[in-house]
């Protein structure tokens, strides 16, 4: 196995790593403050990917108007969703958010499907990003970088806004004891609304990062989701560090796989939930709730 | 108990004991064995407050198992329908020990991913024929004298079970260990300090519902004489729990009528798009039979929304019966 092609598998992971983790992230803060498990988070991140292609299909937007336009459209979308279907579910069992946003997750795939088939779309990398840099032991692919970069980015900085600002101080007191977040006269009810937009954004965001080098399609959100409640499950929802972290270590995870035994690359993820049930149920960075 | 709800049954069985010779039995098969699988999705759900999402898993891979028995192994149907609903068991019993590590919206996510898994593993092997499908299944002599060849014959086997399998519920349901699960259901941590194996007692529920499940899915790979990748899909595992939504969760004719109307429902939504567009002459409704996962995402949406105690629920609720339908 000559070397370069492990360490071009491994960009790979991180790629798909940093996908997780965004995910991961936006579904560990949306379940904090909400208590819902967003099932709909995959769909909204391939809205944010069809949202690019259309940008550029029907109004000639390019990758870099649509890389902030795409987060916001669906982040907009994602206020109306919580206001006016997520809202009347707040203090029945968990579950019904569930199965309201699998049903919206059908609803959304469906109303896209019956546009766009189920064949993928292609999206071309940006002029400026594509190319590859040859950094002596291997070549780089720039957009892979970029896309690298721009997650860890944003990722930390969320973190950062939740763990270090007095934005995150009120969000994090929210996750704690909402009542009394609200006794103090901040308006919880928009919190609420905001950070699921701000998740079903971030969501969006990855599904711009993702149109070049994903084929677009109705149905690309739906597996990768699933994917990613795994790694939830394995990661636990009580930290942002812990979801990144998760995130990032099952991409590579996957793509040290792919190079030694790529039959089960599909499912080693699911693999190592099982093992991590079995030796720390509560997941490597969680604690029950 | 008042006589209301066997009167209830008793109509509902005749009407299905003749219904083969109105309706086509190969439609009527198939709505049987998708209550059966809505019927054992309810017994967690509805009796042990257990959502799961991975329930495709049983349907699917029981249904592969029959039809490895029968088709490549040539072992008579019973044992084929036996072999798929022990295969079902044993899964269940995988995937229960797992999942009932985590409580709540986690154990949902993870029968979701372990299913998942399950779904990878039939895409690659193999013995699954992949994307083509499971074909062939023949319908052979059951227990030596039945020839399933007859649709008829087929349709009151199926029949046969369906209703033992129903009593089977219904029976475990009102026992004293229904009377446990639904204890578990109300409040995990009283029945814990009560004394009970909470956890044994989740993992039994879980192993025989998957094997329920799993009879439905050998049933129905014989009926069809094919099974595919569809069965074992997460949309399936989601169809299931929408059965039971709509028909009402907790009841034990909720789960029947759920999966009735929404096989229906994807049989002739066609139809239905082309008579609202017949009525409003929007020509995006013709295209409404291309576009089921559309219709199954709004019916999901408004019954999660205004219509959580589904058909039978809120018939009970108008009025106000105590009796257990």
């Amino acid at each position: 196995m000559p070397m370069s092609a492990v360490l071009s598998q491994l960009l790979l992971g991180l790629v798909n790593g940093s996908f997780y983790a965004i995910l991961s992230l936006g579904l560990a803060v949306i379940f904090g403050l909400l208590n819902v498990i967003n099932f709909a988070h995959g769909a909204m991140f391939m809205m944010g990917a069809i949202i690019t292609y259309i940008g550029y299909t029907q109004f000639g937007l390019g990758y870099w108007p649509m890389l902030l336009l795409s987060p916001l459209i669906v982040a907009f979308f994602g206020v109306f969703v919580e206001r006016f279907l997520i809202k009347p579910l707040y203090g029945l069992d968990h579950l019904y958010g569930l199965l309201l946003t699998f049903g919206l997750t059908l609803l959304i795939e469906g109303f896209f499907r019956s546009f766009y088939g189920v064949s993928g779309m292609a999206y071309s990398v940006p002029e400026s990003l594509s190319g590859a840099t040859d950094i002596g032991f291997m070549i780089l692919p720039n957009y892979r970088s970029w896309v690298v970069v721009a997650s860890l980015t944003v990722c930390f900085t969320t973190w950062f806004i939740i763990e270090k600002t007095k934005l995150g101080s009120y969000l994090r007191a929210g996750t704690e004891n909402p009542k009394l977040v609200q006794a103090f006269g901040i308006n919880f009810p928009l919190m609420v609304t905001l950070t699921y937009a701000f998740g079903v954004g971030l969501a969006a965001f990855s599904g711009v990062l993702a149109a070049p080098i994903i084929q677009i399609s109705p149905l690309m959100g739906s597996n990768l989701i699933i994917t990613v409640f795994a790694v939830v499950v394995i990661g636990g929802m009580g930290s942002i560090m812990g979801s990144i972290l998760t995130g990032l270590g099952l991409g590579i995870v996957e793509a040290i796989t792919k190079v030694f035994y790529p039959e089960a690359s599909s499912t080693v993820v699911f693999v190592v939930m099982a093992l991590v049930l079995l030796v720390r149920p509560a997941g490597l960075f969680g604690r029950e709730k | 108990m008042s006589k209301r709800p066997l009167l209830i049954w008793g109509f509902f069985f005749i009407l299905l004991l003749f219904a083969p010779w109105f309706i086509y039995p190969i439609f009527l098969m198939k709505l049987l064995c998708f209550a059966l699988f809505a019927t054992s999705f309810n017994l967690l759900l509805g009796y042990t407050g257990l959502l799961s999402f991975g329930h495709a898993a049983f349907l699917g891979g029981a249904g592969y198992v029959a039809g490895f028995l029968i088709r490549d192994q040539h072992l008579p149907p019973e044992i084929g329908i036996i072999g798929g609903t022990i295969f079902a068991a044993a899964l269940g019993l995988i995937m229960g020990a797992l999942a009932i590590r985590r409580q709540g919206i986690y154990f949902s996510m993870i029968t979701l991913a372990l299913a998942q898994m399950f779904y990878f593993i039939c895409v690659q092997v193999p013995f699954t024929g992949g994307e083509d499908g499971f074909q062939g299944i023949p319908r052979t002599m059951m227990l030596g004298l039945l020839d399933l060849q007859d649709d008829k014959t087929m349709y009151f086997v199926v029949l046969g079970l369906a209703v033992v399998a129903l009593a089977f519920v219904a029976r475990v349901v009102a026992s004293p260990y229904g009377k446990i699960l639904f204890a578990i259901k109300e409040n995990e941590p009283r029945a814990i300090s009560l004394g009970y194996k909470v956890d044994r007692f989740k993992l039994n529920a879980f192993v025989l519902s998957g094997a329920l499940a799993g009879l439905a899915g050998s049933l129905q790979a014989v009926v069809m004489g094919f099974e595919t990748l569809s069965d074992a899909h997460w949309t399936m595992s989601g169809l299931v729990i929408l059965m039971c939504l709509v028909g009402g969760v907790g009841t034990l004719l909720g789960p029947i009528l759920g999966a009735f109307v929404i096989v229906i429902l994807e049989n002739k939504v066609g139809d239905i798009g082309n008579l609202i567009f017949s009525w409003t002459n929007i020509e995006w409704f013709k295209t409404l039979g291309e576009a089921v996962t559309i219709v199954t995402g709004f019916i999901f949406v408004v019954c999660v929304l205004s219509f959580r105690k589904g058909i039978v629920g809120e018939f009970l609720d108008k009025f106000k019966s105590k009796n257990v339908v």
